[in-house]
């Protein structure tokens, strides 16, 4: 029985090997390859939000969110996240132009104001602590402390990973590696500040109604 | 901000201590001197013949998706049999501990496993056989064969391959430490909380199996990540999606579930993980946990990871019928669509595992009728395997033997799945071994197809057949093993026993354990069968030499090479004409492997980080488990580390000219997987690189 998809065979002229050497675009396999790794990055978050929804209003006759939550103070952590990554898209758009001091100096501005969000998250949980508010009190407070926090490491991973390449991007210019890497780079922080969005929506907003 | 934990601990060695070892226990004991010697058997066999030098160049360190892909499958046999020991001593406890006048041995009141003991048996049986047993087998059958059947050099990432299959080993070997350095998990392999927490569960166990899993986990979801990427970017020219052989796309399938749905697993193992280590109460029985929000995180994951496990065997079958049904797959488009089908909607179905735990009718409902939805593209299969036998060439060599058996397993296994998907039945039945026997019925279709995978690729890695008649014997074995255990289980089941029972209450169920007791020693015998097969196939290999298309009737482009397979898989990237390529041209007559003109290749080179970060793996699971903290934290930074400091490394690859891939070609009729050695210039430490020469063999004796 023959396999009637196959195609015509003129004599002579069908090709069975690819000798024209067509190569893999490597950029473009790194970058989708990242993104079904921040696929993968949704669905633990998509898990921890399930866990907020059920824990939500379980204050166990503890703090409750009103108490607790300042959707102020997110307000400022977000402007923090939305400038980092506006920096972030400079320094792709001098990375399109091929302009290596423009890719450092917006990357250093992104890593401030990214630092500048870390600090205040820290800051924030710190004086939690400090009354007593901990995560060991209730549900809600587990579910809280851990889904803010969760992000904020994801987000510390970033601030780590722009040091890397900042270094990177000094001692090799824009090779191969390092265009991915950046690219990767880009839609990893701008991935944090979409699920940072929900937190604030979320958690901050909703749960201060 | 650590929780208060029974029991010592110290600064320097955390919760561990010499009483944790159980060297008063003579079972633990006998298994660590059998593992001991098995372990003085193959270093000694590999000091002698000198070779732990290749054995560190060509093995563990290597990116090759081929090997890795065989390395995969081994740790997951050497667990298989692992897994296979742990049922053994269920099913012993059971026939021995049936009734009040039953005796007790070694310490326990019936049988000769005291309860604490006989729940770690059953949950590591559980946990091994699924996550490290079948998972890893099926991996590397993916690894070796995917790449070959789209046309692809190696996978879309190969350093992030040889990560994934050594954090498998890590997880694989956290849990078989837990077997001589503490307890493990006594909780069963799902963990159900409260139980799981650490009130109820103080000691290490629970820690161990937690561990594990996360850090195996991780590998499955970055070799899920690869296997997605190599298939949408890495196929051959012509290879359009309509061209991909089934198999390809049942992998595509397995891994959209393996990359949305692990992920599921590790943020629920992490929330327990802070309420056993900083005391929050995400499950915790009362302070606002919830101890269903475990039950149904885990299960949506749960049950997609069965059909995980359950599509890649579906891609075997539509692999191996075909060739020896002499036809191609019959309704090619149903299959595929099949199968993305059974992809989507297993994720609509969790709620089918506890249907008695307080839903409520219209809950119970809806997850009833999708669970039920589920059958239809699986029947479409079913029939389509059957179409493609009908009047066809039948012949029943191993690899088919085990196949259509295992489409009749699929039968019994899926019925009965149907029977449970029915909430009024399973009321009946949920918690009795009715329901144990049904999961270990579709669990013998993946471990049927796993056997016939393996002897149905086998030639291909390695260039001889295996030993039909010795296989033949394996699989009736098999065939009576299976029948002998699990038939009188859906008996007993239905009789009333409940699972998990270390003290069988009932005498009336002792006929039907004794058949289930001699249906193991069937498998017991098979067992032998096998390793005398592997033992006669190795001896006889000359004999029993293979071309590229092994079977004669092959269909798909990994047959299009030579066995074994050279390290650049392909001398040149083929071209691709139809569905089943090899099969087209063979009717075509371009039957023959050699190009005009031969091309560069480019070739990623060995490394050993991925071996350095795995062995950091399992040092941090071991310091989380005993928690000490820090050997925790250096491993943490040692792993970051080392991840950074690969991202430095730029001679991560090498080009082999066209001249010389000639030559390799040239060089013998069969280019060996394992090369003469060869003297080969060394790499560095962590992150450095060596080159993964074949060297060009002299002619073997025989050719």
């Amino acid at each position: 029985m023959s396999s009637h998809t196959g195609e015509s065979v003129a004599a002579g002229t069908t090709v069975l090997w690819d000798e024209g050497h067509h190569g893999h675009d490597m950029i473009s396999t790194r970058t989708f390859g990242f993104w079904l790794y921040m696929l993968s990055d949704a669905m633990i978050f998509a898990a921890l939000f399930t866990a907020y929804a059920v824990l939500g209003h379980n204050y166990a006759g503890g703090p409750t969110a009103a108490q607790v939550l300042r959707p102020g103070d997110a307000l400022v952590e977000t402007m923090l996240v939305f400038t980092s990554v506006l920096a972030f898209g400079f320094a792709m758009s001098a990375l399109k132009q091929g302009h290596r001091t423009g890719v450092l100096n917006w990357m250093t501005v992104a890593f401030v104001i990214g630092a500048a969000f870390v600090g205040m998250e820290v800051h924030e949980f710190a004086n939690l602590a400090s009354h007593g508010i901990v995560p060991e009190r209730s549900g809600f407070l587990s579910a809280y402390y851990t889904i803010v926090l969760t992000h904020g490491l994801h987000m510390v991973f970033g601030l780590l990973w722009m040091a890397v390449m900042a270094v990177q991007v000094l001692r090799d210019g824009f090779t191969e590696n390092v265009v991915y890497r950046l690219l990767n780079l880009k839609i990893f922080w701008h991935f944090q500040a979409i699920i940072w969005v929900c937190v604030f929506a979320f958690i901050y907003l909703q749960g201060s109604i | 901000m650590l929780v208060h934990l029974q029991g010592p601990w110290t600064p320097l060695i955390g919760r561990l201590s010499l009483h944790q070892i159980p060297y008063d226990n003579p079972i633990v004991v006998g298994a660590f001197i059998f593992a001991l010697a098995v372990a003085a058997v193959l270093a000694g066999g590999v000091t002698y013949s000198g070779k732990w030098g290749y054995l560190w160049r060509e093995w563990l360190t290597t990116v090759d998706h081929k090997k890795i892909g065989v390395m995969y499958i081994v740790v997951g046999l050497v667990m298989l049999f692992r897994g296979f020991i742990d049922a053994v001593m269920i099913r012993t406890q059971q026939v021995m501990a049936v009734g009040v006048h039953s005796a007790g041995h070694l310490g326990a009141l019936h049988g000769y496993m005291p309860p604490y003991h006989f729940d770690q048996v059953y949950s590591a049986h559980g946990a091994i056989m699924l996550l490290f047993a079948v998972t890893p087998i099926l991996v590397g059958l993916m690894n070796v064969v995917v790449p070959l059947q789209i046309g692809a050099r190696d996978m879309a990432y190969p350093y992030l391959n040889a990560l994934g299959l050594w954090l498998t080993t890590a997880g694989a070997a956290l849990i078989m430490l837990s077997l001589f350095v503490g307890d493990f998990s006594h909780a069963g392999w799902v963990g159900l909380t409260p139980l799981t927490e650490l009130p109820y569960s103080p000691g290490v166990g629970v820690d161990y199996w937690m561990w594990a899993i996360q850090v195996s986990s991780v590998g499955t979801t970055i070799g899920a990540i690869n296997l997605i990427a190599t298939i949408v970017k890495m196929r051959a020219p012509g290879m359009k999606w309509s061209r991909l052989p089934v198999f390809t796309w049942t992998s595509m399938a397995t891994n959209i579930i393996g990359v949305t749905t692990f992920p599921v697993l590790a943020a629920t193992l992490f929330l327990l993980s802070l309420d056993r280590y900083l005391g929050t109460h995400f499950f915790t029985a009362g302070m606002g946990g919830n101890l269903m929000l475990y039950t149904n995180l885990f299960w949506v994951w749960g049950h997609p990871e069965v059909y995980f496990l359950v599509l890649p065997a579906f891609g075997v079958l539509s692999e191996i019928v075909p060739t020896f049904s002499e036809k191609p797959l019959f309704g090619y488009t149903a299959m595929v669509l099949a199968s993305l089908g059974i992809a989507g909607v297993s994720w609509a179905v969790w709620l089918h595992h506890f249907f008695t735990m307080g839903a409520g009718p219209d809950v119970n409902a809806f997850f009833s009728v999708s669970t039920m939805l589920v059958g239809i593209p699986t029947g479409v299969k079913v029939f389509n395997w059957l179409l493609t036998m009908y009047r066809g060439r039948l012949r029943f060599d191993t690899p088919m033997l085990w196949a259509t058996a295992g489409v009749f397993i699929l039968l019994t296994g899926g019925l009965t799945g149907m029977m449970l998907a029915v909430p009024a039945i399973d009321y009946q039945v949920h918690n009795s071994v009715f329901v144990v026997a049904h999961f270990h019925n579709m669990i013998l279709v993946i471990a049927f197809a796993i056997m016939g995978a393996i002897s149905y690729w086998f030639p291909k890695v390695f260039g001889f057949k295996l030993n039909e008649a010795l296989g033949r014997r394996v699989f009736w074995y098999w065939t009576a093993a299976s029948i002998m255990v699990f038939v009188p289980m859906y008996t007993l089941g239905f009789m009333g026993m409940t699972r998990r029972l270390d003290y069988v209450f009932d005498p009336r169920w002792r006929a039907l354990l004794i058949a289930e007791e001699v249906g193991i020693g069937l498998y017991w015998i098979a067992t032998y069968y096998q390793i005398k097969q592997l033992y006669v196939s190795i001896r006889d290999h000359r004999a029993n030499r293979v071309e590229a298309d092994a079977w004669g009737t092959a269909r798909s482009m990994e047959w299009m090479t030579h066995s074994p397979v050279p390290f650049y898989n392909f001398a040149v990237t083929p071209r691709v004409h139809a569905r089943d390529e090899w099969a087209w041209r063979r009717e075509q007559g371009f039957t023959s492997l050699r190009p005009e003109r031969f091309q560069d290749v480019h070739m990623p080179k060995n490394t050993a980080v991925p071996l350095v970060l795995g062995a950091l793996s399992f040092a941090l699971g071991f310091g989380l488990v005993w928690r000490i903290w820090w050997l925790t934290a250096l491993c943490v930074v040692a792993i970051v580390a080392a991840v950074i400091q690969r991202s430095f490394n730029k001679d991560t690859d090498y080009v082999i000219s066209a001249a010389e891939i000639e030559r390799l070609e040239n060089g013998a009729s069969v280019v060996p997987l394992k090369p003469r050695a060869q003297p080969v210039p060394a790499g560095g430490a962590a992150g450095g690189a060596i080159a993964s020469r074949q060297a060009p063999s002299s002619r073997h004796p025989g050719d």
